[in-house]
């Protein structure tokens, strides 16, 4: 858990970067720090894990007063992104992954079953190890980046716009792979970003920053649907349904299937049709109502893992927008 | 052996040649000396500059005073530095050695000190967020990478030692410098022209010999390099 109490953070040339900021990331959620440039993002992260000390007020790590946790203890513990990756190019892959786990002492085989557990969880082959940074793609190096942070299991992990200076596309490979990550880690994440978007993807909670401010802190759903005042409105731009759309799952929406089983004509075949004629609980509706408009029925199987789990209809997805008071 | 041997050689190189052939011997215990005295300098030399580089990096202050005063040292010409420490050291090579040891501290502090600094910002903040200590981040990330830049201040180093070593002939350090003074003292310039040639081509192959561990040195650290001959040849071998 970090909790963030009255934070100021003014830099020795007088630059006021953060002034007076309150939220608190829960044990195991993703709080998404997101906001225009030079807004202090990449400062309140640096106060978690005391690369900077704060002005005023004070920042809990897990409950305790960070100041009173010993420096090196502190980082250790905690798996940080910087934002310009920081690989150590003179190292190989395999050599920056281990970079924790060697400090604090791990035996050779356990940091070795740990670097391989690593790379294949990041999705890279295993003959990676032993190159070095400089021979690998952008995407490849952020990957590493991830997995330098997540190597000695961090209860937190800091990521400071772990997949910026991205093309589009490999970005949003990178992050769907993370969501999925992050599932299975459990892991209290502080991310930063400066898009909207990644922010209502990756995140539990985001915390909107105007200069030195937090604006608002919320669920993607609710800052969507209540934006608290107009730098809210204009940060999240057009096409609100749109995005409401692309962050609400499936699952919530759908109905339970003993509902349509009588009217299994009306159904698209999910059977023959294959992947193409049904929807997994985890996609969004943005997915959901793309492929409801693009096939023949007005009605959707949503199946997980082999199973048919629930339906999904036009009338659901609008009904589901009406109650929500939006648009 | 007369000159008859060497008739295929041009005209203007045969007296050189034959001064070569003549005195191999003593050419070659001159180049061990002037080895000898080149590898002692360095030994020495390299630890106290690399160890003085890398602890100004703790303080501007004492950064500049430092470079400034290796600075001063390389301007004391090199026989009015031996003159002065005869007296201490005695005639031989150990005032020839100190005075080599002063010279070498200027390139090998700087290249220390600004290979150290020169470490990219993001990789010197990786290693601090990660959890390490400042001795840590030093031996893990700083000195590796700044190993050829420091390596690259030895080889300059080398080159001045070599060079200025040859003038330690004059207080009985020996090396190849015994023959320049001969040379001059007998007014015979095929001595002083043969010794001198060796001196440079010494020179040479130091710097080409360190040049090429310095690129092996950047090319594992991941830097694209221009691969000259000696190294694509290393390379080839492992
Ligand atoms: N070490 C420093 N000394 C002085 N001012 C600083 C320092 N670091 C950051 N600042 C200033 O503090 C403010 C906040 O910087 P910060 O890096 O936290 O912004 P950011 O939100 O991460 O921006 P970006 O999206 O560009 O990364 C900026 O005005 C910046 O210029
Ligand atoms: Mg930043």
């Amino acid at each position: 858990m970090i909790e963030f109490e009255d934070v100021t953070k003014v830099y020795a040339d007088g630059t006021e970067a953060i002034d007076g900021i309150n939220f608190t990331v829960e044990e195991g959620t993703t709080t998404v720090l997101v906001g225009p440039s030079g807004c202090g993002k990449t400062t309140s992260m640096k106060l978690v894990n005391r690369l900077e000390e704060p002005t005023e007020g004070t920042v809990y790590v897990n409950g305790t007063d960070n100041q009173e946790l010993d420096k090196i203890d502190l980082r250790r513990g905690i798996g940080y992104v910087i934002q310009e990756i920081g690989l150590f190019d003179h190292l190989t892959v395999g050599e920056n992954i281990a970079t924790v786990p060697e400090l604090v002492g791990w035996d050779q085989s356990r940091i070795d079953d740990r670097v391989d557990e690593l790379l294949e969880l990041m999705d890279l082959s295993p003959e990676y190890r032993d190159q070095y940074p400089r021979e690998l793609s952008g995407g490849q190096r952020q990957r590493i980046g991830v997995a330098r942070a997540l190597a000695a299991d961090p209860d937190i992990l800091l990521m400071d716009e772990p997949f910026g200076a991205l093309d589009p596309i490999t970005r949003e490979n990178l992050q769907d792979e993370f969501l999925q990550i992050q599932d299975r880690i459990n892991t209290t994440i502080l991310f930063v970003t400066h898009s909207i978007d990644e922010a209502l993807k990756m995140g539990d909670r985001i915390a909107i920053f105007d200069v030195g401010e937090v604006v608002q802190y919320d669920t993607p759903a609710e800052i969507l649907s209540n934006p608290k005042n107009e730098f809210v409105e204009n940060f999240i731009g057009e096409n609100q349904t749109f995005k409401q759309l692309s962050i609400t799952p499936v699952r919530e929406v759908m109905d339970d299937p003993q509902a349509y089983e009588s009217a299994e004509s009306e159904v698209a075949p999910a059977a023959d049709g294959g992947e193409y004629y049904s929807i997994s609980p985890d996609s969004s509706l943005q997915v959901g109502l793309t492929r409801l408009l693009s096939i023949e029925h007005t009605t959707l199987p949503v199946v997980d893992g082999g199973e048919v789990v629930g339906f999904l209809t036009e009338d659901h997805v609008r009904s589901y927008f009406d109650s929500a008071g939006e648009p | 052996m007369s000159a008859a041997h060497l008739g295929v050689v041009p005209l203007f190189i045969s007296p050189y040649l034959e001064f070569v052939v003549q005195n191999v011997d003593q050419l070659f215990a001159r180049l061990i000396e002037h080895i000898l005295i080149t590898a002692e300098t360095v030994l020495i030399a390299v630890p106290i500059g690399v160890s003085l580089g890398v602890l100004i990096t703790y303080n501007d202050r004492a950064a500049t005073a430092v470079l400034w005063l290796a600075g001063i040292a390389m301007t004391i010409p090199s026989l009015a530095a031996f003159g002065l420490l005869v007296p201490f050291l005695g005639i031989g090579s150990d005032p020839v050695v100190f005075t080599l040891i002063l010279y070498s501290q200027l390139p090998v502090i700087r290249n220390t000190y600004v290979g150290l600094t020169g470490v990219e910002e993001a990789t010197k903040e990786a290693g601090k967020g990660l959890g390490m200590t400042r001795q840590q981040r030093l031996r893990r990330i700083q000195i590796p990478m700044a190993l050829p830049i420091i390596l690259a201040g030895v080889r300059n180093a080398v080159v001045i030692v070599v060079g200025v070593a040859a003038v330690g002939a004059y207080i009985g350090a020996g090396g190849l410098g015994e023959f320049i003074f001969n040379g001059i003292r007998q007014g015979d310039s095929v001595m002083i022209v043969v010794a001198t040639i060796i001196v440079s081509l010494l020179a040479l192959v130091a710097d080409y010999g360190i040049a090429t561990v310095e690129q092996l040195l950047r090319i594992r650290n991941g830097e694209q390099v221009e691969q000259r001959a000696s190294t694509q040849l290393i390379q080839k071998a492992r």
